[in-house]
């Protein structure tokens, strides 16, 4: 017997691939199409929805009972505008290094529709510490893609990966540039990161053919 | 859900209470945290202005600021005077790193109003710079920075950020490859102002041309490439009367 029963491990592992937000359900592609050109912004955008998106379900699933059914969507609005000003505001005051790499975030956290999505689907209907790990599992399956996507976008499109110049020097000709290889700067562009995700939904789908919908 | 939840007297107590409580509780640690953000936005300014004339702990190709505990001292060692500038004259303030730059453009739309200028003269081993503070707008948000001159107008160094431009696009605007081109670029051609174009055509990514008042520009951030080169074309030119002075 570990920590999770069996039905509790299923929600953090079916995000992660069959039942994953991004490539199944389709929802946030706007964050990660915005910010997945580099590496390290995945990484942190990862890691600030993780946070929010434990918390708000946790808060919503606590609220449930009480939330009146008609203004619902506007609660659970506020409930993430409140969490990430929340962080916003202690971090530049105790952390204003770290704030200042999440500023541009902050906008694309609270209109991140998967967020709203698990508040709308699950938290409403399920016990504080069920939507706790529901919403640590899809924030890790978010994440997955995210990195993924950023990782390839960011090696084709710079030639680096975290900022290191992993292929060479573009502009010294060093590395696989001495061979005549060229960053392609359309992989940095949001239509590849499109492509990207459709590619990743293509492998997933052909893997998985029971993921395939009926026509 | 129960009856209760769903009647309308419920869902207005349930949305004033909670507007009530979320305000509250937003605004006690708004002014509760403010005197703290206030002196580390003091900091940072600091940090950014001695930045701008290479005062800073870099190394290779990573942005290191002076620490914070000694950023004051160190701005007292290197900052000789601040000043206020208004067209060719200059009035020593040293309370000019306190200028809203925000605040003064929105006041100069104004036609009566002395926009008042701050400006920074620096000295690092013996050569003085003029570290000035520019702010224009990018793809999404404000964007802003500090440019050291020297008496000649050339540019000794510059430090930019952004309140919100594409993580990985156009936030490149604070990261040394960008940042380092500006080195030694003119903001003058001749005796006519250019300032520094952001380009995309210069056909001189390795930045040897100094004298062509451009820079290479980032892929996939033209906008905030552009509202930087506006920027740097509009603000320097208000200094221009003054630091020609100094020139002479």
């Amino acid at each position: 017997m570990g920590l999770l029963s069996k039905k509790d491990l299923k929600l953090i592992t079916d995000p992660l691939a069959d039942n994953n937000p991004i490539t199944i359900q389709v929802l946030g592609i706007c964050s990660a199409l915005a910010i997945t050109a580099e590496l390290k912004a995945s990484i942190v955008m990862s890691i600030a929805v993780l946070f929010v998106m434990g918390l708000g379900n946790l808060t919503i699933s606590l609220m449930r009972n009480i939330i009146p059914p008609k203004i619902r969507i506007i609660v659970q609005l506020i409930v993430v505008a409140t969490l990430v000003i929340i962080v916003d505001l202690v971090l530049k005051a105790f952390a204003y290094e770290l704030s200042k790499t999440l500023s541009v975030f902050v906008g694309l956290i609270i209109t991140n529709c998967i967020i709203m999505g698990r508040f709308e689907a699950f938290a409403l209907a399920n016990g504080p510490f069920r939507s706790f790990i529901d919403g640590i599992g899809n924030a890790l399956g978010y994440a997955v893609i995210l990195i993924i996507v950023g990782f390839f976008r960011e090696l084709l499109g710079s030639g680096t990966l975290l900022g290191f110049k992993v292929l060479g020097d573009p502009i010294e000709k060093t590395g696989v540039y001495a061979f005549g290889y060229e960053n392609n700067g359309f992989m940095l562009l949001a239509p590849m990161a499109l492509i990207t995700v459709g590619i990743i939904i293509w492998v997933q789908r052909s893997r998985n053919t029971s993921l395939i919908e009926d026509n | 859900m129960s009856q209760k939840t769903d009647s309308n007297l419920y869902t207005i107590l349930f949305a004033t209470g909670m507007v009530i409580i979320v305000g509250a509780l937003l605004a006690f640690l708004a002014s509760s945290l403010k005197d703290k953000i206030a002196e580390n936005k003091r900091i940072e300014k600091q940090q950014n202005i001695l930045y701008a004339m290479g005062i800073n702990e870099n190394d290779e190709s990573s942005v290191e600021f002076v620490s914070k505990d000694i950023v004051g001292e160190e701005f007292n060692k290197y900052i000789t005077k601040q000043l206020v500038v208004t067209g060719t004259n200059a009035v020593e303030n040293d309370k000019a790193y306190l200028i809203d730059l925000k605040k003064e453009s929105t006041l100069a739309k104004d036609k009566n109003y002395q926009r008042r200028l701050p400006l920074f003269v620096g000295n690092k081993d013996g050569k003085e710079s003029y570290i000035v503070p520019v702010r224009g707008k990018g793809l999404w948000d404000a964007i802003w920075g500090y440019i050291a001159l020297d008496s000649e107008l050339v540019i000794q160094g510059v430090y930019f950020d952004h309140a919100g431009e594409t993580p990985g696009l156009g936030s490149n605007i604070k990261e040394r490859f960008f940042m380092d081109d500006f080195i030694g670029e003119h903001i003058m051609d001749g005796d006519t102002f250019k300032g520094v174009a952001v380009s995309k055509s210069n056909a001189d990514p390795k930045n040897l041309d100094k004298t062509d008042n451009e820079v290479d520009a980032i892929s996939g951030s033209t906008i905030t490439g552009d509202g930087l080169a506006a920027m740097l074309k509009k603000d320097l030119k208000m200094y221009l009367p003054y630091l020609k002075t100094v020139n002479q």
